[in-house]
């Protein structure tokens, strides 16, 4: 017959086509398999390939720190007379100044001028000394000389404490007390001799603990930092790559790129294959753009135009130690039995303190998305907000249209924190010491003292006000197989940017009407035909098969 | 119209285009799939492996039109897409009362002229508009990255992707109407044997009938 004989060129043929389909998968294995390493992660050892860095100096060697040192001043002296310009320098940095920019005299953006947030509110100008135990000079002062061992020493001690217990111990005289002053003396000494470029212990000594406590800020800076684990951070992990913060936060002239204040950390976003004394501040830097690979790999580069590698690569941050999520300020002031007290949550955090109000601790949070250009704005307490829903004390700045903007993922930590009714501004309580609310509780007289220290008007009348307070995630970079999967952003229920609208995302977004539409039609289509095969069914008998058959 | 109430096998469809109706067909369904997958409307594949199927099929569809339109314009067979009103409406009287009562079909197949004039409209839609419309707006949202470069900053990818999805929601109708049309040959599966064989089994007639002569002289 002829249609078996038809038959075989068309099985040779679908053969052929099912051949050309099981290509499909063997491309992407063929892929895979070569898949040994993605070209960014080939890029970023290449720039990253001397890992040992070199000295040509060893501090245990100079004359100068052989001494029993007395004083702070006089260990900085001793710096200083080697490193003729390392305290001129850093003194201009906003390490040292607190300014995000000196000569703006008007808005004076830093934690020594007009800045507040949500937690503490502000330093009053550092009229709230428990502030400047982080500040980078001896002692709670400002006039002392710079701590260089704050940052340099790879001991890890309390300086401060150090120099106030010597003082203290020779003061008394005695020979017990002289020789416990030897002993400590003998162990600053060891730390002026073991000198290096800051290490994650250094940085942390002050980062780690911003707003006063292990976590509190950040959400990707704690203590789990100092040594962690590939799995919490694939660069800083101590069985990975074990960086410091300087791989990434390299230096001119003591200013160490990275800050996000009122200006990006990086303003072009440059890898080294472009430029060789880039900043290695961005992903980009050492990664570049292009830095997937395989069949999946085009696509995930296509989105590096518009997502932020963290958005992706950071699935949740704080996620070995809590981090703080919220402060109701309107909340503190409780007693219980006429007494002060404080409550601790799941985490053996504080989760109410008389002094301090309600708080929320969270670990493993999912971070909230937004454009950003690098740009953080904020108001300071000069300016007015709108008391009205919730006031942003800072936010991203960033544009879908704008090239340099990307979605990225932030930490907002949410506030209620006092007001002043009548001017419309944020207001700035004196917290610490004898005239601080933490001691007496009473909110109009911190508060008019507070105002008092900037030098800021108060009218008075003050009520509590909703706040939010941004934080970039860029720390805890997870390892790729830790890295979101599609549909935690393509989807339509609990997209991680549901938030962000004005573009069309597949998955996410659709049209209603069209869908309503669609279906319709589809379902229109399949009750005709399943009539009309209900019609033929019924009219069997006077159909033609009756006839035929 | 004449017939002698007998039946006998023509040869239909040629290869290739039997190749070409089960290649797409395949093609459609892993399309269907897949694209609906991305859409967010169910998961099965995986999002990351539905788009990567999709956009590998989507173009293996591209490349393989080019292939049908070579054979359908240099064998002449683009004729039988010619549309026309002639007997449209006793096809459509068929389809909704003469099927019921067992009648004949006024426009049986023949080997110059496969399809009624029903198919003929729908399959120049569908070939002419609705596919290259899913292939238009399949490639530039398949190169969206590529927008800029090529000179259509202006483009919205919403326009694009809902044009697209509403080319899917047309295909999947036909899907629908067709694999059931497709069972109302003189037995279920006779139209069905013949799109994989090649030979139909029509109601042996002595020629085809005078309305086609003339579309042709036409």
């Amino acid at each position: 017959m002829h249609k078996t004989e038809r038959l075989y060129p068309l099985l040779k043929y679908m053969v052929l086509l099912a051949c050309w389909l099981m290509l499909f998968p063997s491309i992407s294995a063929a892929a895979k398999s070569k898949e040994k390493q993605s070209p960014g992660r080939t890029m970023a050892q290449q720039a990253t390939k001397s890992k040992k860095l070199w000295r040509t100096t060893d501090h245990s060697k100079h004359e100068i720190l052989q001494k029993d040192f007395t004083s702070g001043d006089e260990l900085t002296q001793a710096c200083i007379s080697c490193h003729s310009e390392a305290e001129k320098q850093f003194h201009k940095t906003i390490h040292w100044t607190w300014l995000a920019d000196p000569s703006d005299k008007k808005r004076q953006y830093g934690k020594a001028g007009n800045s507040l947030n949500n937690f503490c509110i502000s330093t009053n100008k550092n009229d709230d000394k428990g502030c400047l135990s982080c500040h980078p000079g001896w002692g709670n002062s400002r006039q002392s000389k710079v701590n260089c061992l704050v940052c340099h020493s790879q001991k890890n001690m309390n300086f401060d404490e150090a120099v106030i217990d010597i003082k203290g111990f020779l003061e008394e005289g005695d020979a017990e007390s002289r020789e416990i002053a030897r002993e400590i003396q003998a162990e600053l000494r060891d730390a002026a001799q073991n000198i290096g470029l800051p290490a994650r212990q250094n940085c942390g000594s002050c980062h780690f603990y911003g707003g006063g406590g292990d976590g509190v800020k950040h959400g990707d800076l704690d203590t789990s930092l100092v040594k962690p684990s590939k799995t919490l951070d694939v660069h800083m992990g101590e069985d990975g790559q074990n960086f410091n913060c300087t791989r990434c936060h390299t230096t001119t002239l003591h200013n160490i790129s990275g800050r996000v204040y009122t200006r990006p950390a990086a303003t072009e976003r440059k890898s080294l294959v472009e430029d060789d004394l880039a900043d290695k501040i961005t992903c980009e830097s050492c990664h570049t753009a292009q830095p997937h690979n395989g069949n999946g790999g085009k696509k995930m580069n296509a989105h590096t135009d518009k997502v932020a590698c963290q958005s992706c690569h950071i699935p949740d941050f704080a996620r070995v130690n809590p981090t703080k999520m919220s402060w109701d300020w309107a909340q503190s002031g409780k007693l219980k039995d006429g007494k002060k007290f404080k409550t601790k949550d799941e985490f053996g955090k504080h989760d109410y303190l008389t002094i301090k109000g309600q708080m929320k601790w969270a670990k493993n949070v999912k971070p909230e998305y937004f454009w950003y250009n690098g740009v953080i704005k904020s108001v300071t307490a000069a300016d007015k907000i709108d008391p009205a829903g919730t006031a942003k004390v800072s936010w991203p700045v960033g544009d879908r249209e704008e090239p340099n903007s990307r979605i990225y993922p932030f930490k907002v930590h949410r506030g209620n924190q006092p007001y002043d009714k009548l001017n419309q501004t944020l207001l700035m309580p004196l917290l610490s010491g004898k005239q601080g609310y933490w001691n007496h509780l009473d909110w109009d007289r911190a508060l008019t003292l507070g105002q008092k220290s900037m030098g800021l008007p108060y009218s008075g009348e003050f009520d509590f006000v909703e706040t939010t307070y941004v934080f970039p995630i860029t720390h805890m970079v997870a390892p790729k197989d830790k890295s979101l999967s599609c549909t935690e952003c393509h989807t339509k229920t609990d997209s991680r940017l549901a938030n962000l609208k004005g573009f069309y995302m597949p998955g996410r977004d659709g049209n209603r009407v069209l869908n309503f539409a669609g279906w319709g039609a589809v379902l229109a289509s399949l009750v005709g035909v399943l009539i009309h095969a209900l019609g033929r069914f019924l009219s069997r008998g006077n159909g033609k098969k009756g006839k035929e058959e | 119209m004449t017939s002698n109430g007998k039946m006998k096998n023509i040869y239909l469809y040629a290869r290739f285009e039997r190749l070409w109706h089960w290649l797409q067909t395949v093609l459609i369904v892993i399309l269907l799939l897949t694209g609906f997958e991305v859409h967010g409307t169910f998961s099965l594949f995986g999002f990351g492996s539905a788009v990567e199927v999709h956009d590998f099929v989507g173009l293996t569809w591209l490349i393989a039109f080019a292939f049908f339109a070579f054979w359908i314009i240099t064998t002449g067979e683009w004729r039988q897409y010619i549309p026309t009103t002639r007997k449209m409406i006793s096809v459509v009287r068929y389809y909704m009362y003469g099927i019921f009562r067992g009648e004949p079909h006024p426009v049986p197949k023949r080997k110059e002229a496969k399809h009624n004039p029903l198919q003929r409209i729908v399959y120049l839609i569908l070939a002419a508009i609705l596919l290259p419309v899913q292939m238009v707006t399949g490639f530039l949202y398949w190169g969206y990255n590529s927008w800029a470069d090529w000179g259509l900053p202006w483009m919205s990818l919403e326009v694009v992707a809902l044009i697209h999805l509403a080319g899917a929601f047309a295909i999947l109708s036909f899907v629908v109407v067709h694999v059931y049309m497709i069972t109302t040959g003189h037995t279920i599966f006779a139209h069905t044997r013949a799109m994989i064989t090649g030979w139909e089994e029509v109601a042996d007639e002595e020629s085809v009938g005078d309305w086609e002569y003339k579309t042709k002289a036409a």
